[in-house]
């Protein structure tokens, strides 16, 4: 088959840059082949070489006592102890989501399920991060039904539970939803495995499903914004059998069993072109293909298309020479392929055959190292000014508050999403101790006495008015999330979506973002330990909010000290750690009562914010917090409703006074930071007073549970509402929107 | 007890049934790939929830061809104990060995929440422990899950007290409110005319500890032990 000759236009096609095609031409010494340019072109895009994003991903702490393994590789991995780690990752799959909502979201849970076990875990939990336009519009349910439905189907299907996660709507994500998914594993600590080729003459073996044309270009695709023809590009999306991938993660797992595997990297974006030069450039190595070995679900592929196909559920193993029947063997009993199609060589280059004829011959090195990196220009937006100007004294008190705590309970960002997680299988493996729908999912570790509790967030709306606190707010509250379940925050990974990064402004907020994720992660010493960078999040020259979501994982030290937002027992105390100030910027109360995305977001003190939870996880680790909730959407009034109504089974009311003199709205609805409401016994008061001044700490006597009203008094305000009217907005509320109850 | 649990391609219940039998309950369990065609030795087989072959055809169509299958027959029909879970009642149902189907949940939706499901007889090895009504609360998980057999059928089973398990709400009453899949006559397992084979939609593995939120499905396990025992005791 004859390649196309290299035109201006095919390069412009691959979106190459004249820059990067001069940059081409250095390192191979001469015009590339069609193959070549294609490799090229995925290798180079933003998604796999993060050419806009790495000169400020620098800036992340990656290293600390518990981390294993940072960045670089296929997940991050954390010491939990007891010869046990914790490898997790998180990535994003919004363009695919977009253009095919069920698939585009399916295969997001299928390509970060194989970067876990890749590394040797097995996967026992996902988390999933959601952004979807308001549920008013059509267009908006069918992309969250197709979504949710996706991953249910195939989370479900392939044996690995959905604990929980988080569903946030806004305008902004109407044309170009988010869909991050993190994916956590267990392995022991001398079983690890690593995505590098190494030795010279080892078999390169291609195990799992076959290729077809599925998702050529995903990548590229993946680095573009959206126009009035996205859905044109239907094609580029990939499809997804959790069957599949099913099979080949036990066949994995069986294979690190045996002492033959040298190196093993998943084929996700870029497929074979990816894994392939990847390992080498890891390994030092080089590697050699022949893709007429590669098996195949169509006929008449050319090269370009073997090299470029992101057909799912494929894995690149790199064995001992003499271990090939093994391999083959153990994937035959789950009747999967295992072929070897090529081997580890010493020359450093990617050589792609077809039969005898070299098609594309690459310096793997050059390839994966010497991809671009751009300094963007930066600029601060000239309407930033404008977005943060608020003057509190402008906004009017609401006349009742009643109103609008039920208003805010029904609003599908606070609301439950119980029918969100209950099409997720959150139970499979045994381990949910605290699943869906409190702070942070607690897991227990089998074999220990110890759990991990993991939490995703990030306030997209607080990012866009000030992009640096916006950043440090994601970390602290995960962080917090994870304190109030009872763990201790350990590490992060994280998905950083935001629009196009060749606008100054949008460089700008994510150079912003990054700092303050930098500097939260810094301080609560919770490093970095792997992430993905989702560009391109704008459709007709409109970005989302610029979105950092952080994915915290805690470390239970036993697995009694779990906890969980709701009142336990009537009669019960209510305080506040942490103080309230008159901060209603960027709340979602301004956002659903005033109708305003204006003003700063709330403060954030990271020296406040770990000595809070330094005290909370004190508090519960010394058995005197019967419920935890972190206080963020919709402010006080809402957690305290939360803490009435989220357990179906025993839902407890609360009597709360209010003494502060703060503006009422404020006080019952702003979101200032670094606050926890507990309920403990009241004979542990003292106990928990106690520990707060240790720290430093403010904590306010509020209220007490009982009853089956919420009673919420101030100086000048009364609410008092029985708790099935609360019940009723916050249950309600999404179902509603799908035509249910 | 040696329990056999069957590992059928994309069956994905099969570790958490191994750990309550074996860690919780410190009966023998071992994992039995499905191309395994003797099942000699073992005394209670249990096919595990999940997505048997995929489930991209009727659920438990093709598991159903499994060569493992004929063993699990003849166990069966010479009165050794088959307990099928959700993916596994479906299977069984597919395979002959219990009547009705499993459809889709009216809601079209797969659904995983606890449910409460009231013993309706006690008189089978796989409920001789429990007390006639007692309620259990155990979780389903599924998306077909909707209990469905013809009249006739249905009248024999009741006949025969073969309904084993019914969805009711927590104070065991029945309701359609708590009859969320939406399943014929409230149906949430049923049993053979031998009463040796089970199969119910909920996953009494998912609530044998109460760490995890509710450990009333373990009554199942050792009813199935104490009846094992009664057993070999007579025979010896």
């Amino acid at each position: 088959m004859k390649e196309p000759a290299i035109t201006q236009e095919i390069i412009a096609a691959h979106s190459l840059t004249h820059e990067e095609y001069q940059r081409i031409l250095e390192i191979l010494g001469r015009e590339p082949t069609f193959t070549e340019l294609g490799i090229f072109s995925v290798m180079w895009s933003e998604h796999c070489s993060y050419k806009s994003s790495k000169v400020h991903l620098q800036h992340f702490p990656t290293s600390g006592p518990r981390v294993l393994q940072g960045p670089g590789e296929n997940a991050g991995v954390v010491d939990l102890g007891e010869g046990l780690t914790a490898v997790f990752k998180m990535e994003s799959h919004n363009h695919p989501s977009y253009i095919e909502p069920y698939q585009g979201a399916a295969t997001g849970v299928g390509g970060i399920i194989r970067d876990i076990f890749t590394m040797g875990a097995r996967p026992i939990m996902l988390l999933d991060s959601l952004r979807f336009g308001p549920l008013t519009e059509a267009k908006n349910r069918y992309l969250m039904g197709g979504v949710v439905a996706g991953i249910s189907g195939y989370g479900n299907a392939v044996g690995v539970p959905t604990v929980g996660g988080e569903v946030v709507f806004d305008d902004c994500y109407s044309h170009n939803p988010l869909v991050n998914v993190l994916c956590l594993g267990i392995a022991p600590i001398d079983k690890l495995f690593f995505a590098h080729a190494g030795g010279i003459g080892n078999p390169v073996i291609y195990a799992g499903a076959k290729t077809g044309r599925d998702g050529i270009h995903g990548a590229t695709m993946a680095s573009e914004t959206f126009d009035e023809k996205s859905e044109e590009r239907r094609p580029t999306v990939q499809v997804g059998d959790p069957f599949r991938e099913k099979l080949l993660i036990e066949a994995c797992l069986e294979l690190m069993q045996t002492d033959t595997l040298v190196g093993v990297q998943d084929m996700g974006a870029a497929g074979l072109t990816c894994s392939s030069c990847e390992m080498a450039s890891r390994g030092g190595t080089g590697v050699e293909i022949d893709i007429q070995l590669v098996p195949r679900r169509e006929e008449g592929m050319s090269p370009y298309e073997v090299m470029l196909s992101e057909s799912q559920e494929r894995m690149l193993l790199v064995v001992r020479q003499g271990a090939e029947a093994t391999v083959r063997e153990i994937f035959a009993k789950y009747d999967l392929d295992a072929v070897v199609v090529g081997r580890v060589t010493g020359d450093g280059v990617m050589r792609v055959r077809e039969g005898k004829r070299t098609v594309a011959s690459i310096p793997a090195k050059a390839l994966v190292d010497d991809a671009p990196v751009y300094h963007r220009p930066l600029t601060r937006p000239a309407w930033q000014d404008d977005i943060q100007r608020l003057n509190v004294d402008d906004i009017p008190l609401p006349r009742d508050y009643g109103d609008v705590l039920l208003q805010l309970l029904a609003s599908p960002t606070i609301a439950s999403k119980a029918m969100v997680w209950e099409q997720y299988d959150h139970m499979l493996f045994l381990n949910t101790v605290v699943g869906p729908g409190s702070d942070a999912v607690v897991l227990r570790l089998k074999g220990t006495e110890k759990g991990i509790a993991v939490s995703t967030d990030g306030n997209g709306r607080y990012t866009f008015l000030d992009p640096f606190t916006g950043g440090m707010i994601a970390v602290a509250e995960a962080a917090r999330n994870v304190v109030a379940s009872g763990g201790e925050p350990v590490a992060i990974t994280n998905c950083l979506n935001f629009g196009d990064p060749t606008r100054p402004e949008i460089s700008w907020q994510f150079a912003e973002a990054v700092r303050g994720v930098a500097a939260a992660c810094r301080i609560l010493q919770t490093p970095v330990t792997g992430g993905n960078v989702s560009f391109y999040n704008e459709t007709m020259g409109k970005a989302v909010f610029p979105t950092p979501i952080v994915g915290m994982l805690g470390i239970l030290a036993h697995i009694s000290h779990a906890t969980t937002q709701t009142w336990k027992e009537t009669g019960d105390v209510v305080v506040l750690l942490g103080e309230t100030r008159e901060e209603l910027g960027g709340s979602e109360y301004l956002k659903v009562c005033h109708g305003m995305v204006q003003g700063r977001p709330p403060t954030v003190d990271l020296e406040l914010e770990r000595r809070v939870q330094g005290c909370c996880l004190e508090a519960i680790r010394a058995g005197l917090v019967r419920s935890a909730h972190d206080c963020s959407d919709g402010g006080l009034a809402v957690t305290l409703a939360e803490g009435c109504v989220s357990n179906p089974d025993k839902p407890i009311g609360v009597d709360v006074n209010l003494a502060d003199s703060l503006r009422p709205d404020a006080l019952l609805f702003g979101e200032s930071q670094s606050r926890i409401v507990l309920s403990l016994r009241e004979a542990d008061l003292n106990r928990v007073q106690a520990i707060a001044d240790h720290y430093g700490v403010a904590v306010t006597l509020i209220g007490r549970t009982g009853g089956s009203r919420f009673i919420c008094k101030g100086q000048t305000f009364h609410l008092d509402l029985p708790l099935s009217l609360l019940d009723q907005a916050w249950r309600g509320a999404v179902p509603t929107y799908f035509g249910q109850r | 007890m040696r329990f056999a649990i069957i590992v059928f391609p994309g069956s994905n219940c099969e570790l958490d049934c191994q750990w309550v039998l074996h860690k919780v309950l410190g009966q023998e369990a071992e994992l039995v790939w499905h191309k395994e065609k003797d099942l000699k030795g073992y005394d209670c087989l249990v096919l595990p929830g999940g997505f048997a072959h995929g489930d991209y055809l009727r659920t438990g169509a093709v598991a159903r061809f499994s060569p493992v299958m004929q063993a699990v027959k003849q166990h069966a029909r010479g009165g050794g104990l088959v307990l099928g879970i959700c993916n596994g009642f479906q299977i069984l149902c597919e395979a002959g060995l219990l009547s009705g189907v499993l459809l889709r949940n009216t809601s079209l939706n797969f659904i995983c929440r606890d449910v409460y499901m009231r013993v309706e007889t006690p008189e089978t090895p796989f409920t001789a422990t429990c007390t006639a009504r007692q309620v259990l609360r155990v979780p389903i998980n599924h998306n077909e899950g909707r209990y469905y057999a013809d009249a006739e059928t249905l009248a024999r089973l009741k006949d025969n007290s073969q309904v084993v398990f019914r969805y009711v709400n927590s104070a065991g009453e029945i309701s359609d409110e708590a009859n969320l899949n939406g399943s014929l006559d409230h149906i949430a397992g049923v049993c053979n005319e031998q009463r040796n084979v089970l199969g119910l939609m909920p996953h009494p593995e998912r609530a044998a500890e109460t760490v995890l939120g509710s450990a009333s499905g373990r009554i199942l396990f050792e009813s199935i032990i104490s009846s094992g025992q009664a057993l070999s005791s007579t025979s010896r």
